[in-house]
């Protein structure tokens, strides 16, 4: 069937749904977790771009400094007003790469671990769109975003209010290292996704993944 | 690029052991590090578990070590390193680690430690120290690979002594006869030849290689020296320091160094420095000050050689010379300048002394273990002599006492402040007025008497009669041996200062006083060692032992089941007594109050481990009198 498709898919692409061939574990402690965040031009989907990627890898409660991932992107985009945000400009110190090789890098770390970021949406809508561009396929990944999880831990129905995460980190009594730069916000998303899971863990002492997903509604806003 | 090991490392590399790593290595290991988020109460490992291969290091948070029993041994927090027993590699776990609030716990893998850690034997010193620190009471093992003053860099001191080696030493090839060494050895009246191949030295022999290894048969004398000879030689530079010398030949075991043209093995031997050699220098330099007192001929001039044993005090201290070492010279000198001083008064008196009378230092004079400030401890006894004389007889000395008392002053020992100084009619006694006194306080054992029995019972012949210093010690014993419970009084006495268990945490500081915030060393750490050992040497029966270190020397000695603790306690008073002083040349004080937050995190450690040592001794008391019903 490949003569339908315009675009051929690229090696990396293959290698990366082939990690999806076997079943996914549903037990937390088998399952790899990679805790990501982006640093972008703006919080426009469509229109801005990812500046930086990191992420660390999470599992059976150890956080894995060793399996972690970072990457700065060369921009198209440049929006001067996020600066002040992230503190990336186009010409920082840092080796950039541009997006395909960045998205080949990402994806041959990710694999098929279940993706945990804040408001994921966003973080994953800029990912997907960067495919787009690539034309390739969205994310199989599954996705977790640790606003909702942080519901999850409230007894009351807290749905529609919006918690950042620095009001998260506040209350999580987590350090502020590198707040805004993708690697420490991934980190900080990590320590952030360990002292949720124990919260959880005291009040459903079985919990599994299918607990910790997002309502498949809200999945299709992406 | 790995921004978190960045600042993970920046983190770590402010604790030790890592801050004594290149920043290049703690990233390595921060680029390795498993991050733990641990719960309130849960346990990271527990006793009798398999040892994990990994050690954590606090980021965040408080852990506990307990005990079978549930005893908190320990408590870690930011920075602090638990879970050592993984450099055993092997066994099990011997406390369990608990948080106690909530944690975040950098793991390490053990193949990391060996790798950047263990590897730099100033981390794996630190480390070991650690190691002991986590662990109740120190091994015997931990405390000789930790040669303190072995791997602190030594300060060059040109004007006080560079070592003055042998040049010329005596040599052959390795093919000569042991004979024929043993021969030249004798002609040159040396106690060792060098073995060498084309002038680099390659082999040595000392007298002791010929007793254990010729003299016993074991090896023929018409062999070649090549199969006795101790090789390779370690090799040093000319210009090495009597400090370095001495520090080589302690890490190293050797009685003997080679010299070389550039300090390596293989440049030419220049010359060969023994531990003869070095003795001799070293006592040529006390013993110099010494004789120097005794050709005084007034008390200011004594009072110059005061101010320059202070200066030689400091210089040892920056060679960091073993402190019972410096601790003795100092006090030898103080004795000789007291010595020399009472001359000076009798001198002076009108009439000689009517009987024998003994001058004696109290306290921590007695005992030898105050070397800055130091202020007059002292008291007098004369023999026994008829009622009728005795006033007189006191008079007398009370009057040359307060002329030695003045003397001493002037050369620069203040007065006592609590005034226990001989020319206190409390404290100028005949020998049967010292008795009736010492066996009441043995008698009546309250707490003032208690403190005096701490303060007099530490006493050290100066000057006089020794003859009635041994009288006094007997009086001691027997009064002791009369009255059992003295003991269990002194027992209690001597846990009064229970050590701090949560000391970075909350500062066991003064909390009120010119001392606001600052920890006393003296009465939280040293006294409680120093009472220890006293009592417990005092129920030993053992006369002649009035000093810290060499109490805690002989009570290894006495009692090899206890070695452990003893030595744990040993060399922690020896930790203090050198720290103490060293702070008090920092801060030109007595070096008794401690800034906390000022200290390095490397010397918090160890003032750590003295209280796991205070512990030890105190329970090991506790035990021994049975205290729990007096406390």
């Amino acid at each position: 069937m490949a003569w339908f498709k315009k675009h051929p898919q690229p090696d990396f692409w293959m290698r990366y749904k082939n990690t999806f061939l076997g079943k996914q574990p549903n037990e937390l402690s088998a399952i790899r977790f990679v805790l990501f965040d982006t640093e972008t031009t703006g919080l426009n989907l469509n229109n801005d771009r990812i500046l930086s990627i990191g992420a660390v890898s999470f599992k059976d409660g150890v956080i894995k400094i060793s399996d972690q991932f970072e990457c700065y992107l060369e921009q198209s985009v440049f929006n001067s007003q996020t600066v002040a945000i992230h503190g990336l400009v186009r010409t920082g110190k840092h080796h950039k790469m541009d997006e395909f090789e960045a998205l080949e890098r990402f994806l041959n770390y990710i694999k098929n671990a279940v993706l945990v970021a804040h408001h994921a949406a966003f973080d994953v809508g800029m990912i997907n769109n960067v495919l787009k561009r690539h034309h390739l396929p969205k994310l199989k990944n599954t996705v977790l975003d640790t606003s909702f999880i942080y519901k999850k831990t409230k007894s009351q129905s807290v749905s529609d209010t919006h918690y950042s995460l620095d009001y998260l980190i506040k209350e999580f009594h987590i350090p502020e290292h590198d707040r805004h730069t993708a690697s420490g916000d991934a980190y900080i998303t990590a320590l952030l996704f360990a002292k949720l899971l124990s919260l959880l863990k005291n009040k459903h002492p079985d919990l599994n993944l299918s607990h910790l997903k997002t309502q498949k509604k809200r999945i299709g806003l992406l | 690029m790995n921004t978190i090991a960045q600042r993970i490392a920046d983190f770590l590399k402010n604790h030790p052991p890592f801050n004594i790593l290149d920043f290049q290595d703690v990233l390595a290991i921060s680029k390795r590090i498993d991050v733990l988020y641990v719960e309130p109460k849960t346990f990271v490992f527990n006793i009798n578990e398999p040892i994990a291969n990994a050690f954590y290091v606090v980021k965040e948070g408080g852990i506990g070590l307990y005990r079978t029993n549930n005893q908190l041994v320990d408590q870690c927090d930011e920075g602090d390193i638990f879970g050592l027993r993984a450099l055993m590699r092997d066994g099990l776990y011997k406390l369990s680690a608990q948080a106690l609030e909530e944690c975040v716990l950098y793991r390490i893998s053990s193949d990391i430690l060996e790798k950047y850690i263990t590897s730099n034997s100033e981390a794996n010193r630190v480390l070991l120290k650690m190691f002991a620190s986590n662990t109740l009471i120190s091994t015997k093992e931990t405390w000789d690979t930790t040669p303190k003053d072995a791997l602190t860099p030594i300060l060059d001191f040109t004007e006080e002594q560079s070592a003055n080696f042998s040049k010329n030493p005596i040599q052959c090839i390795e093919t000569t006869s042991i004979q024929k060494a043993a021969k030249l050895m004798t002609l040159h009246r040396v106690g060792s030849i060098i073995i060498t191949e084309n002038k680099k030295p390659i082999g040595i022999i000392t007298d002791k290689d010929l007793r254990s290894k010729i003299a016993t048969g074991e090896t023929k004398i018409t062999e070649s020296v090549k199969i006795i000879m101790s090789s390779p030689v370690k090799t040093f530079p000319e210009n090495i320091s009597i400090s370095e010398a001495q520090i080589a030949m302690l890490t190293y075991k050797i009685t003997h160094l080679c010299i070389t043209k550039d300090g390596s093995p293989n440049s030419e031997l220049t010359g060969i420095l023994s531990e003869h050699d070095i003795v001799v220098i070293r006592e040529n330099n006390a013993s110099g000050l010494v004789k120097e007192i005794k050709r005084t001929n007034s008390i200011e001039q004594l009072a110059s050689i005061k101010l320059r044993s202070e200066k030689l005090l400091e210089r040892y201290m920056q060679q960091k010379l073993p402190i019972s070492f410096i601790a003795k010279i100092i006090s030898a000198i103080n004795t000789a300048l007291t010595d020399q001083a009472i001359t000076f008064v009798l001198q002076t008196l009108e009439s000689t002394p009517p009987v024998t009378f003994s001058w004696l230092a109290i306290g921590s004079q007695g005992r030898h273990e105050q070397l800055l400030r130091t202020d007059q401890d002292n008291c007098l006894v004369f023999e026994n002599v008829a009622a009728k004389d005795y006033q007189a007889t006191q008079i007398y000395f009370l009057n040359f006492a307060q002329k030695v008392n003045d003397a001493l002053h002037t050369i620069g020992f203040e007065y006592c402040p609590a005034n226990m100084m001989a020319n206190n009619p409390k404290w100028c006694l005949s020998v049967s007025e010292w008795q009736k006194q010492f066996t009441n306080w043995i008698s009546t054992p309250d707490p003032d008497n208690l403190m005096l029995c701490t303060i007099f019972f530490d006493f050290d012949l100066v000057y006089g009669n020794e003859k009635l210093v041994n009288e006094l010690t007997e009086i001691i014993f027997k009064a002791i041996k009369s009255h059992d419970i003295f003991l269990n009084h002194l027992g209690v006495n001597a846990l009064k200062n229970p050590p701090p268990l949560s000391f970075f945490r909350n500062f066991l500081v003064e909390n009120s006083g010119e001392h606001q915030d600052q920890f006393d060393i003296k009465a939280r750490a040293m006294m409680p060692l120093v009472d220890a050992a006293r009592l417990l040497i005092l129920s030993k029966n053992e006369a002649g032992f009035n000093n810290t270190i060499a109490r805690y020397e002989r009570l290894i000695t006495l009692e090899p089941q206890n070695k452990d603790v003893y030595d744990a306690c040993l060399n922690s008073f020896k930790d203090l007594l050198f720290f103490r002083t060293q702070q008090g040349l920092t801060n030109n004080d007595s070096g008794r109050f401690i800034n906390l937050q000022a200290l390095s995190k490397a010397d918090r450690l160890d003032l750590k481990q003295t209280f796991r040592a205070v512990k030890a001794v105190q329970e090991l008391i506790q035990t021994r009198y049975q205290l729990a019903q007096f406390l």
